[in-house]
């Protein structure tokens, strides 16, 4: 569909760097790159509680098992957050779910690693959510308004994501040399997979152009990429921890942390549904939906047996 | 969290024309919160729920687990009705400037006014 005044409206809004909202005219493209762009967010959201979830019975304190569980609580809320605002868009729930399961969509290749052991709980919330949060304060400007309000509302909750992470990690750099080398441990298979995180390098990346003009993106893969090791570089530091990078090198020059080579064949390889946990995520995301069906009926049939109770005692009355 | 993944390389983009198909399922509720006392019901998101009752219950799970609000309203979605946005409803008030306290000079000397 085109429509020449929508357009000049639209482009005045992007221009003005003012936010589209759900009722105003976009073109095609654009919606079907949010559309996209925002389940693939929703769904990470989703298959990510697995990795943590896995480890709420073994936490070692109570203390730590509560933190995890409100963590992963925090998932859901998030995913709820983006599914709603994928909806305004005029995709439906049912339909978001659909693609998700049979496999049409994705979620980040993050959640294809398996955690094997309680440091990577550690890892995950600084290294993981770190990557995450980056990305996010970025989508915080993004053009489309209800996708940019969810951000500000995941962004406030995910700082204390990264920080319980860093503290599971201090807890454990601070430890026993067992402990220490748990840490080490996680850090050396989690590093390169959150650089992975923010996608192909910006000359491999076709739709970065069009998404930096629609400002849906507000900064390139590389771009954010290099402000996250910049950052999480030192932090490895403080732990007394070693990156697993044998050509990283601070430029004193440019004053940033230059990286060795990343192994993109892994990349595409989990992107392609490879991983090593690939097909047992979906296979329990579809598990937990079917079993769940008798509470979705419960509540239909409670919420309908309400109903008509008020309905009978208004004829009564 | 988040994360944009890449089309890999020969694959085609989903062609998502945002029609939705199925209308199945719960309906959808628009979700308000009163931050604190004193201050209105401002919208936060929508939510899907069979009822009223589970819906602010949700909507309490969902969008105030950090004491972000004192109270919630859930609103049925579809008994919202919109302006169009586009039209030229708003446009009037641009020529009526007269409307608004600064459109008169008044004096230093008069004072508060």
């Amino acid at each position: 569909m085109h429509n020449d005044t929508g357009q000049q409206a639209f482009d005045a809004i992007i221009e003005a760097d003012e936010k589209v909202e759900p009722r105003d005219w976009m073109p095609d493209g654009y919606r079907s790159t949010l559309i996209r762009q925002i389940a693939q967010h929703a769904h990470s959201e989703v298959i990510g509680m697995q990795p943590e979830a896995n480890w709420i019975t073994r936490a070692p304190t109570l203390l730590r098992k509560s933190i995890l569980t409100a963590k992963v609580q925090d998932e859901a809320g998030h995913g709820l957050y983006l599914y709603s605002a994928a909806e305004t868009l005029g995709i439906s729930r049912d339909e978001l779910q659909e693609l998700l399961h049979s496999g049409r969509q994705k979620y980040s290749s993050i959640f294809n690693y398996p955690t094997l052991s309680w440091a990577d709980m550690g890892a995950i919330g600084w290294l993981v959510d770190g990557a995450a949060i980056m990305n996010q304060i970025m989508l915080q400007r993004t053009s489309y308004g209800p996708y940019a309000r969810a951000m500000v509302k995941i962004c406030k909750e995910e700082s204390f994501h990264a920080r319980q992470g860093y503290s599971i990690m201090m807890t454990l750099a601070q430890g026993t040399e067992e402990q220490k080398a748990l840490a080490q441990d996680a850090l050396d298979r989690w590093w390169w997979p959150s650089l992975m995180m923010f996608g192909p390098h910006d000359a491999e990346s076709p739709h970065t152009e069009q998404s930096m003009a629609w400002k849906i993106k507000r900064v390139t893969n590389d771009e954010l990429r290099q402000m996250y090791i910049d950052q999480t570089v030192p932090q490895a530091h403080y732990l007394g921890l070693t990156i697993p990078d044998d050509d990283l090198v601070f430029d004193e020059e440019t004053g940033h942390w230059n990286i060795g080579p990343i192994d993109w064949d892994e990349f595409w390889a989990t992107v392609k549904g490879n991983g090593r946990v690939s097909r047992e995520r979906i296979a329990h995301k579809v598990k937990a939906w079917d079993e769940g069906a008798w509470v979705r009926e419960a509540a239909t049939a409670y919420a309908a047996k309400q109903r008509s109770r008020s309905e009978s005692e208004k004829e009564a009355s | 969290m988040s994360y944009e993944v890449p089309l890999a390389p020969g694959e085609q983009p989903d062609n998502l024309d945002g029609e939705a198909t199925s209308a199945h399922g719960w309906p959808l509720w628009e979700v308000f919160v009163r931050a604190k006392r004193g201050l209105s019901h401002t919208h936060v998101g929508s939510l899907h729920a069979p009822d009223a009752e589970t819906a602010v219950q949700n909507a309490r799970d969902g969008y105030t687990r950090r004491a972000e609000g004192v109270s919630v309203w859930v609103v049925r979605s579809v008994h919202i009705h919109a302006s169009d946005d586009a039209s030229s409803m708003f446009e009037p008030f641009e020529d009526k400037p007269y409307r608004h306290p600064t459109f008169y000079e008044i004096p230093d000397e008069v004072g508060q006014l």
